[in-house]
């Protein structure tokens, strides 16, 4: 077990806050290109099937610093969304045929926009997801009428749980986390999240606390149905088991506990052509806080921008993205490991 | 040979086919099969794998099964848990031994 810095990348000036620096390590490990795998499939190029999803990361600030976080999130960053890209934002779904707006962060209640920008988008009668890390809910009093909020726009709530006990909790997402998640859960049930027949939907996410992949997530999803009722009372709809990518700090956590080889190579060897065929990237896109137009999250972490003329919201093109080849790398055997991984859990 | 056992040792068990192709092929056929879901799981069998592993003592094995075991969502305490169920058997099969030992030496005394 290694102790981390409780700290982003960036404040630590570690050169792993460098995606250039990220993209090296990624290429220098003697594996298998991700490409040839996909060749081997007749998937590559990657193409998209379409884009239905439209996740937005309204900035990088955070009140949590997670071991995991591939966005290298926390309090110290302050790239957050202006209202003026979230105006071009709103543009683009208009120009996308998507049913769905997934907006993530950071922890995006932060942005002084977010309840703003989620009245605009529920104008547009698309469903709306925010991925919520619980604990903002409970972490000022200014953010405790989230649940009735979220309620009355009908967002769907995607939050992050790691496990049905404070030890494996916090020792992935901070100390204390454990008790603040589950008063925040407590308080989405009370207005009907996760509730039968209340039409309020609140998903948790499963995320490996260390090197290993995530068990089969229908297993772990009746587990953690037994526990948290069994323990808290605790109500939620789906569990969403998510591989973590080899990327940012947990990249860091990788090197740091001399994981990272075998962890590759793990990823490597559980390649499924199943699961590559129905990775995210082929039904969403993702937009940085600052407009920017990419594959993924991860893709936009690694500021690998999507391969066509318009990459900036201010250029959007939807016939030329629903054309474009999607960009791979050695970070994306984490989608394709095992059972598959993405923002919506296994994929086969 | 610097030490009997080394973990990069492990990656290389399919090699043991090599000078023993028919026998070895079995072999793994059976090993693939056995860890299939059955009328038990492939979860519960990766638990008993695990107990199992420290029964026998085998680092490859316990290597392997502790990560399985993790990845079938197993917990610290319920794996410890297994591996007190496999220490029970080790230690009862030897206390149950003490009753040879007594029979024995009622046998020679008076």
């Amino acid at each position: 077990m290694v102790m981390l810095n409780n700290k982003s990348l960036l404040s630590q000036s570690d050169s792993l806050s460098d995606p250039n620096n990220q993209l090296d390590i990624l290429d220098k490990v003697n594996l298998t290109p991700f490409k040839e795998n996909l060749k081997k499939s007749n998937l590559f190029p990657l193409k998209p099937i379409n884009v239905d999803v439209f996740q937005i990361n309204l900035g990088k600030m955070c009140n949590q610093v997670c071991k995991h976080c591939h966005v290298d999130a926390g309090p110290d960053r302050k790239e957050i969304m202006t209202r003026d890209t979230m105006y071009l934002c709103l543009d683009a779904i208009d120009k996308t045929s998507c049913s769905t707006v997934d907006i993530t962060g950071g922890a995006p209640e932060m942005n002084p926009d977010f309840r703003w920008f989620v009245k605009e988008l529920f104008k547009k009668n698309k469903k709306i997801i925010v991925r919520c890390n619980l604990t903002i809910i409970v972490a000022n009093k200014k953010y405790n009428d989230l649940p009735t909020f979220f309620k009355k726009h009908n967002v769907e709530v995607v939050s992050s749980l790691p496990y049905f006990n404070s030890k494996k909790t916090d020792a992935q997402r901070g100390n204390g986390i454990f008790d603040k998640s589950i008063k925040a859960l407590k308080m989405l049930n009370k207005v009907g999240y996760g509730i039968d027949g209340s039409g309020l939907i609140l998903n948790l996410v499963y995320n490996p606390t260390g090197a290993f992949l995530p068990p089969n997530q229908s297993v772990l999803e009746s587990d953690f149905k037994i526990k948290l009722m069994g323990k808290f009372g605790i109500h939620f709809n789906n569990l969403f088991a998510i591989t973590n990518i080899p990327i940012s700090r947990f990249l860091q956590y990788l090197i740091i506990s001399d994981n990272y080889n075998k962890y590759m190579e793990k990823l490597v060897s559980s390649y499924n052509p199943m699961a590559a065929s129905s990775v995210m990237c082929r039904n969403t896109i993702s937009i940085s806080w600052d407009g920017y137009i990419f594959d993924c999250d991860f893709n936009q972490m690694l500021d690998l921008k999507v391969s066509v003329k318009g990459k900036h919201l201010s250029k959007y093109n939807f016939e030329e993205l629903l054309n474009r080849n999607i960009i791979v790398n050695q970070h994306c055997y984490g989608c394709t490991a095992g059972s598959g991984s993405s923002c919506g859990g296994s994929v086969t | 040979m610097k030490t009997y056992y080394n973990p990069e040792d492990l990656k290389k068990f399919g090699d043991i086919s090599e000078w023993q192709a028919k026998l070895g092929e079995k072999f793994f056929d059976y090993y693939g099969a056995i860890f299939q879901d059955g009328t038990l799981t492939k979860r519960e069998k990766t638990l008993i794998a695990l107990a199992v592993s420290h029964a026998v003592q085998c680092p490859y094995c316990i290597d392997a099964y502790t990560e399985e075991s993790m990845e079938q969502g197993y917990d610290e305490e319920q794996m410890m848990e297994a591996v007190h169920v496999a220490s029970a058997i080790k230690g009862g099969a030897t206390l149950v031994h003490g009753v040879q030992m007594m029979n024995k030496y009622k046998d020679l005394s008076m």
